[in-house]
């Protein structure tokens, strides 16, 4: 049951990843990253993690996304023209570098962590939300801060752009 | 595979239950709004138009489906779906009421208990918006987009609060487990007054309360701030090209949703299924006095009928009320009733709340809208999170 899921959602978020690429039409694409957001959750949920699938629907499929659409629908973008013949090279050599770069990813992450294991269904049951907000505030609590730190100067730097337009 | 039996069972209950409360929610609506304007309602199918639900489902199935030449197709027939799909989606992490045991089986009243239930409904609530932002934007038409576009805006605006006003009660239960919730909440304080959120020492909820019913109401789109399908300016907004089921869906979503959001209200601050005063003091004999009283009122207005009809249909009425208050005083079965009967009680309250505020209320402007949300409920709902912090952690 659990392989079946995962496989389903596993295929439904590489599908959808490739068609946010592959659309035309920006609001397509952006309901394709929907959908991979969307299957990631399905993902974390298998793993046992609901809190951390709850907030990536919550923030990305919700928060993020909505702000996409938002915008897109604003500045009413119409379908992208490809009509440009392609360069010969680019079609040529696109795939094989694709497949070349993957395979060197693999080589690295089977030497750097040759210990590393498969991971298994229903294997990270500390998902609760309790159990995720001690692990935030007591092992992790630089790279929270941190993290909190950068977000505040990126919201300060969104209004200093947004007043400089005002002005 | 008795769990999977059971929860099919409880799943076909569950949605029966709900779909034809949706359906005579806007029976209720019409006939409220209708008495608030000192007009009659739906009156003519059935005794008190009580038909009207199933004669308006006929016409809109069988009603022909118009699709627009101009629209997006994939999307405009996705729109609805993905609306209503949300829509009724969040009822499944909703508990109305403690456990049912039978045949040496026990099942909680629920359709499944997951620990983060609030937040699930939070994140399918937030998907909610691309079935109203889709809809406008596939219509290809510029009511619509406006629609749409206001529609996405308000949502998120008016989560943020909505949230934040979740967050203060959920700092004194501790949980976000929804049946937790409730259950944290059992118990009175100075023996009669319910330990309910919103009473509850050492911060009483009540501006959460307020603040989450106001931002519910922009959340579901209902007046005083549906925006999104404003007819003096947009004609429909978001659904101004949809006909027959597909705008039938909207229209279903949008109850769904005002069911969901009051059962959050209920659960987080009301106390769910929990009495409004001790079992001790008789709080168990008000269902079946409240069911005789409709009987008796029935059948007091049947022998002296105003109109000719009513001779027989109210006594009917008055007949099925005494039975179902006789039902709610039988000993074996009042465990499992009550709490039912405390919860559909205040969650039919604050149902009847969001009616009557659309009788009563004029529409807010766009800004005054949009000002309303980030200048006043933001900041009201960050100050009163943070007092509700301070004195949990001072009294706890």
């Amino acid at each position: 049951m659990n392989l079946f899921f995962f496989l389903l959602f596993a295929i439904i978020a590489v599908v959808c990843a490739v068609s946010v690429v592959a659309q035309r039409h920006p609001i397509s694409s952006a309901l394709s990253l929907i959908g991979v957001m969307g299957s990631l959750a399905v993902l974390y949920l298998l793993l046992g993690a609901e809190f951390i699938a709850t907030a990536q629907i919550i923030v990305y499929a919700g928060a993020v996304m909505v702000l996409f659409i938002f915008v897109i629908m604003l500045l009413n973008a119409g379908a992208e023209d490809r009509g440009g013949k392609r360069s010969l090279l680019a079609s040529a050599l696109g795939v094989p570098a694709i497949v070349a770069l993957l395979g060197v990813l693999c080589y690295f992450v089977q030497r750097w962590f040759p210990n590393a294991g498969t991971v298994q269904f229903d294997a990270w049951r500390g998902g609760s939300a309790q159990a995720f907000g001690y692990a935030l505030f007591t092992d992790y609590l630089l790279p929270f801060e941190v993290t909190s730190v950068l977000i505040l100067i990126a919201i300060i730097g969104a209004i200093v752009l947004a007043r400089k337009e005002l002005d | 595979m008795v769990f999977f039996i059971i929860t099919l069972i409880k799943l076909a209950l569950i949605a029966f239950v709900l779909l034809t409360a949706l359906a005579y929610l806007q029976w209720v609506e019409r006939k409220v709004i209708a008495h608030v304007q000192v007009r009659m309602g739906p009156s003519r199918v059935g005794p008190h138009g009580l038909l009207q639900p199933l004669a308006d489902v006929i016409k809109l199935i069988t009603k022909e489906g118009v699709i627009p030449p101009h629209v997006n197709k994939f999307f405009y027939l996705g729109a609805p779906f993905l609306a209503v799909f949300m829509a009724l989606i969040s009822i499944s992490v909703i508990p109305f009421g403690t456990q049912i045991s039978a045949f040496g089986y026990t099942t909680q009243m629920q359709l499944t208990d997951v620990n983060v239930g609030l937040l699930v409904i939070l994140a399918i609530s937030s998907m909610g918006v691309y079935g109203i932002a889709l809809a406008g934007w596939a219509s290809n038409n510029k009511y619509s987009l406006l629609g749409g576009l206001r529609s996405s805006a308000q949502m998120i605006s008016y989560e943020l609060p909505l949230s934040l006003a979740l967050a203060a009660p959920l700092l004194m239960v501790g949980t976000l487990s929804l049946r937790e919730v409730v259950n944290g909440q059992a118990g009175f304080q100075l023996g009669f007054i319910p330990k309910w959120t919103i009473f509850s020492f050492p911060s009483p909820q009540i501006f959460s309360f307020l603040i989450f019913m106001i931002a519910a109401f922009a959340e579901t789109n209902r007046v005083p701030f549906d925006l999104p399908e404003a007819e003096n300016e947009l004609v429909a907004g978001f659904h101004v090209e949809y006909s027959s089921m597909k705008f039938a869906a909207f229209f279903m979503a949008e109850y769904a949703n005002m069911v969901t959001v009051c059962s959050v209200a209920t659960l987080l601050f009301l106390g769910g299924w929990q009495p409004l005063w001790p079992v001790e003091y008789g709080s168990n004999f008000l269902a079946p006095a409240i069911l005789f009283l409709a009987g008796a009122i029935c059948i007091y207005h049947g022998i002296n009928w105003a109109r000719p009809l009513d001779k027989y249909t109210l006594p009917a009425f008055g007949v099925i009320f005494f039975l179902l208050a006789g039902l709610m005083a039988f000993p074996p079965v009042v465990p499992v009733l009550m709490p039912i009967f405390w919860f559909c009680a205040k969650l039919g309250i604050l149902l009847f709340v969001f009616v009557w505020i659309r009788a009563t209320l004029p529409r807010l402007r766009y800004d005054q809208l949009m000002g309303f949300a980030w200048k006043f409920l933001f900041p009201v709902a960050l100050l009163n999170l943070l007092v509700t912090g301070l004195l949990v952690a001072l009294f706890s």
